[in-house]
């Protein structure tokens, strides 16, 4: 597989500097955000391009690429919506959420549609629970109040999108 | 931002006049922002560092994270004489419940940057580094933003203000780990591995980050110490009758009608930031509130309606404050499926590194899941309660005592319910977890 991007290792180089030049390590966690960013997913050759870049022994990236909730270490569909289903969001309808999302996608949680398009998984807390039920698309967009309406017009909006993409 | 009004009370004075959109430099400016760093700094009456530390002793600040630390006496905890120290900012909230730290990021960050570059005087520091919470994304960019900001405008960099004070601040992006808001993980994360608590002693104050002295403190700590130096110790005291001053950002979700951030002094009823939040959605029974984040213990709402929001009183009730997250349950909850719940999030964010929290929480879970599925035992119940026994005080960090302190409470005051589930074999209400 060819390497990561010129931009993506510019974005990796502007974290490096963030910390003290002997301390390059500090900056594992954004450079395999970075990658993710990037490929969708981190696959082990991705964990020993950082490996390589960062100093570090495959072992260590691979042991910070695991404990980390965030990275994925398969491949994911091209919107990742991660459901927070801990206590403040189940009190406020996320349980709903989580049954209409697996029927209008119809797949079960930790799945992929059929199309690549959408993975569904439950996450833990996302630090957001004033807008519950809450998710996250794409690690990146806080999604808040997503009734099963909301959900509907996130899906069509989405989906919209792709199909502009295509066209 | 889809929906969330923003009306913190009148009583705000971290959050007052907010609109979302305000949260530029010069806007802070316009709001009296960098007053109390040029007050530090300025010529010929700047303060010693010493000065600062003291001010922050007399004001009684607490941590606002969770442990309730006094501020300045953790500040005078730094060595004096060693030539690299940092200041840490705590963003990685992320205890069920608690969505303070994001508000303050997202809508005045400027006032989190002054206090940490205050802290940074005060403890002579020349690096700080704010850990954002990986799922929230956009605090963190909003973060990076208002850095740039004060940089160019001089707030942060060499000499800043013709002093010859330098401090420079980073922002580091989580990646989803709950154990990360322990001090010694969340230093571990920030060199680059993953967030196992390290035992103490020694702390950070003495060997932190890369091994050098550093002070950890809340999003939300930070934020009060601006106006601590701009008003003084004493009148931030003054702020509340609790003996710690100041004001709280109480995060309040679950069975009420308007969920959100409210502000206000250290103290308040709860049944006051009850109506704030627009009262019990649908107008049910309050059954149970966890006062301070899913690590409190939960109390009755009876007891609860009687309580006032502050440190001490919140012990006296039986829970404690944490990081000001209320939890509110209605009556028609089951308290075993919320327990259970509560129990698959500690399983699933143990780091590992211990064993009694570990496999404990997996048993923790594994006995709950049977219990609330009609498949329990009589003696389940106070299996449960000496499983959480074990873990508490067996661990290398407080996430072992976390996950017990729900098991015991929601045993204590609902084992009815518990009952209940054995001996009949089923839970009582639908699902909703």
């Amino acid at each position: 597989m060819s390497k990561l991007s010129v931009e993506s290792y510019e974005k990796i180089n502007a974290a490096i500097a963030k910390y003290p030049p002997e301390h390059k390590q500090s900056a594992v966690m954004a450079a395999l955000a970075i990658a993710q960013d990037e490929r969708g997913w981190l696959s082990s050759e991705t964990l020993q391009e950082i490996a390589d870049y960062l100093d570090m022994s495959p072992v260590a990236v691979y042991e910070v690429a695991t404990f980390y909730a965030m990275y994925h270490l398969k491949p994911v569909g091209r919107y990742v919506l991660t459901v927070c289903t801990n206590l403040s969001c189940a009190l406020q309808g996320a349980n709903k959420t989580v049954a209409h999302l697996k029927k209008v996608l119809n797949i079960d949680l930790g799945e992929t549609t059929e199309d690549g398009m959408f993975t569904l998984l439950a996450g833990e807390c996302l630090g957001a629970c004033g807008e519950g039920p809450v998710l996250l698309r794409n690690n990146k967009k806080m999604c808040g109040n997503m009734t099963p309406d909301a959900i509907d017009a996130m899906i069509a909006e989405l989906r919209q999108a792709e199909k502009r993409e295509t066209l | 931002m889809s929906g969330q009004f923003l009306d913190y009370g009148a009583d705000a004075i971290l959050m007052a006049g907010l609109t979302g959109k305000n949260w530029h430099l010069d806007d802070y400016v316009e709001r009296g922002g960098y007053k109390a760093l040029k007050k530090i700094l300025s010529d010929p009456n700047h303060w010693t560092p010493d000065q600062v530390i003291a001010e922050v002793k007399l004001s009684a600040l607490r941590g606002r994270g969770g442990a309730g630390f006094p501020t300045g006496m953790k500040w005078g905890f730094m060595p004096k004489t060693a030539p690299v120290k940092y200041v840490v900012c705590n963003a990685d909230e992320s205890e069920p419940g608690t969505f303070k730290d994001r508000d303050l990021l997202r809508f005045n960050p400027h006032l989190v940057l002054e206090g940490m570059i205050i802290a940074g005087y005060a403890m002579g520091c020349a690096r700080g580094y704010i850990y954002v919470h990986g799922e929230i994304w956009e605090a963190y960019e909003r973060c990076e933003e208002a850095v740039a900001e004060a940089r160019a405008a001089g707030f942060l960099g060499d000499g800043i203000l013709g002093s010859d004070f330098s401090f420079d601040i980073f922002n580091h992006h989580g990646f989803g780990a709950y154990v990360c808001g322990e001090e010694t993980a969340l230093i571990e994360s920030l060199e680059g591995k993953k967030g196992q608590p390290r035992f103490k002693p020694p702390f950070p104050a003495n060997v932190g980050l890369y091994g050098k002295p550093t002070t950890i403190n809340n999003v939300e700590t930070l934020a009060n110490v601006p106006f601590i130096i701009n008003n003084g110790g004493q009148w931030f005291l003054d702020r509340n009758q609790t003996g710690a001053g100041g004001t709280k950002i109480f995060s309040i979700s679950g069975d009420v009608a308007r969920p959100g951030n409210y502000e206000f002094p250290l103290g308040v009823p709860f049944s006051k930031l009850l109506v704030k939040a627009g009262g019990m959605r649908d107008g049910l029974g309050i059954k149970a509130v966890i006062p301070g984040g899913s690590s409190a213990p939960v109390l009755p709402g009876a007891v609860m309606l009687e309580t006032n929001l502050d440190y001490d009183s919140i012990v006296k009730a039986g829970s404690m404050m944490g990081s000001g997250a209320v939890i509110v349950m209605n009556e028609t909850r089951c308290m075993v499926r919320s327990l259970l719940r509560l129990a698959e999030f500690y399983h699933e964010e143990s780091c590992g590194q211990c064993t009694p929290c570990r496999e404990g929480t997996g048993w923790l879970v594994r006995v709950l899941h049977r219990i609330e599925h009609g498949e329990g035992k009589p003696q389940d119940i106070d299996l449960l309660d000496r499983i959480a026994q074990d873990i508490s005080g067996r661990t290398v960090c407080a996430l072992g005592d976390a996950a017990a302190m729900p098991i015991r409470s929601f045993i204590k005051h609902f084992r009815d319910e518990f009952v209940y589930h054995v001996e009949h074999h089923r839970c009582q209400v639908p699902d909703y977890v």
